[in-house]
């Protein structure tokens, strides 16, 4: 039987193809990945949910070498901006996180990776962006 | 440039800051007393005098820390706030008194900012969810567990890294060894400052090759935490009048209190933008002051990290659009250069007791204006600027000058 899985966040959709879904202001277009009230742009209280392009460019990031217990550093924070002009953060992986191999404005491309299972078995995936 | 004293103007009359330091002998209270009687001292008024009291202690946000003061200092029950606006707090502190007295509520009030931290080490990141362990979503984002790590980073060394890497992705000039001479600088500018937690040199070397916190901020490019608290007493334009000379002489008008919060733009729900409400902030603060960036004397900005401190040249336009980095790398904000920045050390240096910072800032402007800054002073300084920021985000912009003779 295969593992259970279970996205990281609710705006990760893992089938059929990994991809994020954002929420769209239906007035004004803004996105947001969190449950909304109403658009901080706007205010109007209508949303759809939209597919956000997987690839992009790396906008900013930072490398963290001290974090909170429990949490592994190295690792590369990133500030990423889709081709379809949809704000993201989350890491760079499968990438040295090194300022030698980490540049800004880099092509990247979304990608999923377990980051650990609970007690009943269920396999949490979390999204990154690897260089492209 | 100096001010004349009209009736609807609001004056900081006196002020005080205790060393930012590690205190284990004194409590919070401690020090805000201290600070509170120290600049009514200074302002050579007494705690009689003050019609109402606004007090920013973050941490302590829901501790009656305003109260409190006034169980050690006097207690007139004239009105307090005790305000919370993340680091720019003390700042708000500031604005609810100046706020007071513009409405005509009150003619002196008293601002207090302080914090006791001691050595809380990294902020921000690392909420976990509950230690049985089930992937269930929860909250706004659905999470089945702690995102800091795996989503990006929540440390305040990180988020403030990105906010400086997006201006070098935008802008040339602007890279590793930019950010760490803004470090290099305020440290250098801290020796002069009593006053400061720290007080050391460093080299550009000692710099960059201090421990990695978050790249490109190392140890040495980020604000220490620490105790300490600050205290200013404002003053109507009416009421300074009436007072005698020696006390108007040493008056520091307030030409501009403004505070803004984060207006939406596309990038701000995945990070922070600390840049157009300090933009924002700025520009109503110039305009409602009369003076542009190049009247500035000095300036002493919220440098919680390095990268912070760059990113705020271009957002107070203290240089040309984009040039923050030939701007640190020509000396423009060394003490000797164009517009001297944070000549105090910095949050870098002199620390960062959060609730403290946007009154201490206040202070610093203040004590150059009236030409009792020390081995520090900027001489012939006649207008200064504090700005502050905190992540949420709230930002506050005071524009000082110095009285007429």
């Amino acid at each position: 039987m295969a593992t259970a899985r279970v996205p990281l966040v609710d705006y990760l959709v893992l089938e059929p193809e990994p991809h994020l879904v954002a929420n769209e202001c239906t007035n004004c277009g803004a996105r947001f990945f969190d449950r909304r009230n109403a658009c901080a742009r706007c205010g109007s209280t209508d949303f759809k949910p939209v597919p956000v392009a997987g690839a992009g460019e790396l906008r900013a990031f930072t490398i963290v070498h001290r974090a909170a217990p429990g949490i592994p550093v190295p690792f590369v924070s990133a500030i990423v901006k889709t081709d379809d002009g949809t704000w993201v953060r989350s890491n760079v992986v499968n990438c040295d996180p090194t300022p030698e191999a980490v540049e800004l404005g880099m092509r990247v491309r979304l990608t999923t990776h377990p980051i650990g299972t609970d007690d009943d078995g269920t396999e949490a995936v979390a999204f990154g962006y690897e260089p492209a | 440039m100096t001010a004349q004293i009209s009736p609807d103007s609001v004056w900081v009359l006196g002020a005080h800051m205790n060393r930012f330091a590690r205190y284990a002998d004194r409590d919070l209270i401690d020090l805000a007393s201290e600070s509170a009687m120290s600049a009514l001292a200074d302002g050579e008024v007494t705690v009689d005098d003050v019609d109402v009291l606004a007090c920013g202690a973050l941490f302590q946000a829901s501790g009656a820390v305003g109260q409190r003061i006034q169980k050690q200092i006097g207690q007139t029950g004239v009105p307090v706030y005790n305000v919370a606006n993340a680091c720019a707090t003390g700042a708000t502190a500031i604005r609810t008194v100046i706020m007071a007295i513009k409405s005509g509520e009150a003619q002196i009030g008293l601002a207090v900012g302080a914090e006791q931290m001691g050595k809380m080490g990294l902020l921000g990141g690392g909420a976990t969810k509950k230690e049985k362990k089930v992937f269930e979503p929860s909250g706004r984002y659905g999470a089945v567990t702690g995102v800091d790590g795996h989503l990006g980073t929540e440390t305040m060394p990180g988020v403030f890294a990105q906010a400086g890497m997006a201006y070098a992705h935008d802008h040339d000039g602007v890279g590793f060894e930019q950010f760490a001479r803004v470090a290099y600088k305020n440290h250098l500018h801290s020796t002069l400052n009593p006053l400061a937690q720290y007080q050391k040199e460093f080299s550009m070397d000692e710099i960059m090759e201090s421990p990695m916190m978050s790249y490109p901020n190392t140890l040495l490019m980020c604000c220490p935490t620490g105790d300490g608290a600050a205290a200013v007493v404002l003053v109507s334009g009416e009421r300074l009048a009436s007072m005698p000379a020696h006390v108007r002489k040493r008056a520091v008008k307030v030409s501009a209190s403004v505070l803004t919060s984060d207006p939406f733009t596309e990038d701000c729900q995945v990070q922070p933008d600390v840049n157009t409400l300090t933009r924002n902030a700025a520009s109503q603060a110039y305009e409602a002051a009369g003076v542009g960036p190049e009247d500035l004397d000095l300036v002493e900005l919220h440098d919680c990290f390095a990268t912070a401190e760059l990113i705020h040249y271009d957002n107070l336009r203290l240089c040309s659009p984009g040039g923050a980095g030939a701007f640190i790398d020509s000396g423009g904000p060394f003490r000797d250069g164009t517009t001297p920045v944070n000549v105090s050390g910095g949050l870098i240096s002199k620390g960062h007791p959060i609730g403290a910072t946007g009154v201490a800032n206040v202070y610093e402007i203040t004590t150059h204006l009236r030409g009792e800054a020390g081995d520090r002073q900027v001489e012939g300084a006649t207008v200064g600027l504090a700005h502050v920021i905190g992540l949420a985000s709230a930002c506050g912009v005071h524009i000082l000058e110095k009285a007429a003779a």
